[in-house]
């Protein structure tokens, strides 16, 4: 099981904003398949899987903020 | 590597963008930057909401004015040939793998360039841009995928462009925007803002 998380994306920034995700919870994931997407600031960016398999559980949705370290989405590898 | 698309519909300039990113991915391109004016054009941001498009079809219509949604980040804005569009595809990882400190860059470049004309500008915390006095100069949009970013900014040149921006809320506010002639009270060369925006720039 992988926890993705929302990585260090730089100084004072703390958190982000989901746009979209790009899968479901159920589908399959290839590594480096984009997750989500993501805004902080004025800046829209692509969080990338870290591996591949089946994702479980989505815990961010549309709209939501999600803070840096904090659990994103769970992957069954 | 530096390019002039001059005046250029809004989604050619984006394939050439594309073109970039890919060169930049796949390493045959190092850096680049694409400068261009567009064809008057609304795009919507990813934090975009329509309401702040205050004009009706008909009358967008009527200006000549089309609509794009855009993945970069940020509300929406107006692009029209009165701006100089400055298109940064770098690949952050080999800077500073930081995103608001790019944002940050930007802003700095375009401020040393404005100070170079004469003009004083300014970044404001918490509202990317620059800014002279309570009035924008210069919108911020990128878009950063695999570390790759590109989407970029525009400075408000020429004059006669700023009515159109009475069409929207600029990134949501209510904003008043202004450009680089209004302040100088003369008209201001592009390739002159280039030359200053690549003295500048930090990513190259």
């Amino acid at each position: 099981m992988r926890k993705v998380v929302l990585p260090e994306l730089g100084q004072g920034i703390d958190k982000a904003g989901v746009s979209f995700w790009f899968f479901k919870e159920g589908d399959q994931v290839k590594e480096k398949d984009d997750l989500v997407e993501l805004t902080t600031d004025k800046a829209a960016f692509n969080l990338p899987s870290p591996c591949s398999g089946t994702i479980t559980q989505i815990f961010f949705h549309e709209g939501d903020q999600v803070n840096v370290g904090e659990m994103l989405c769970v992957i069954e590898e | 590597m530096v390019l002039d698309l001059k005046l250029i519909e809004y989604d050619k300039a984006l394939e050439v963008q594309k073109g970039l990113f890919n060169g930049v991915r796949n390493g045959t391109v190092n850096s680049a930057i694409v400068f261009c004016r567009h064809y008057p054009v609304i795009t919507l941001g990813r934090q975009a909401k329509s309401v702040n498009i205050k004009a009706d079809q008909a009358e967008l219509a009527r200006r000549g004015i089309t609509v794009r949604q855009s993945e970069r980040g940020g509300d929406v804005t107006y692009h029209g040939p009165g701006q100089l569009v400055v298109y940064p595809v770098v690949h952050l990882e080999l800077f500073n793998k930081d995103i608001h400190y790019f944002l940050r860059t930007l802003e700095e470049n375009v401020i040393a360039l404005l100070s170079s004309f004469g003009i004083n500008a300014a970044a404001r915390k918490g509202l990317t841009g620059v800014w002279v006095g309570e009035q924008k100069i210069c919108s911020i949009g990128i878009t950063v995928k695999n570390w790759i970013s590109y989407h970029g900014l525009a400075i408000n040149v020429s004059a006669n462009d700023l009515k159109n921006f009475s069409l929207i809320r600029p990134c949501g506010m209510d904003i008043k925007m202004t450009s680089m002639e209004t302040i100088l009270k003369k008209e201001v060369s592009f390739s002159e803002v280039q030359k200053h925006f690549i003295k500048e720039y930090k990513y190259a």
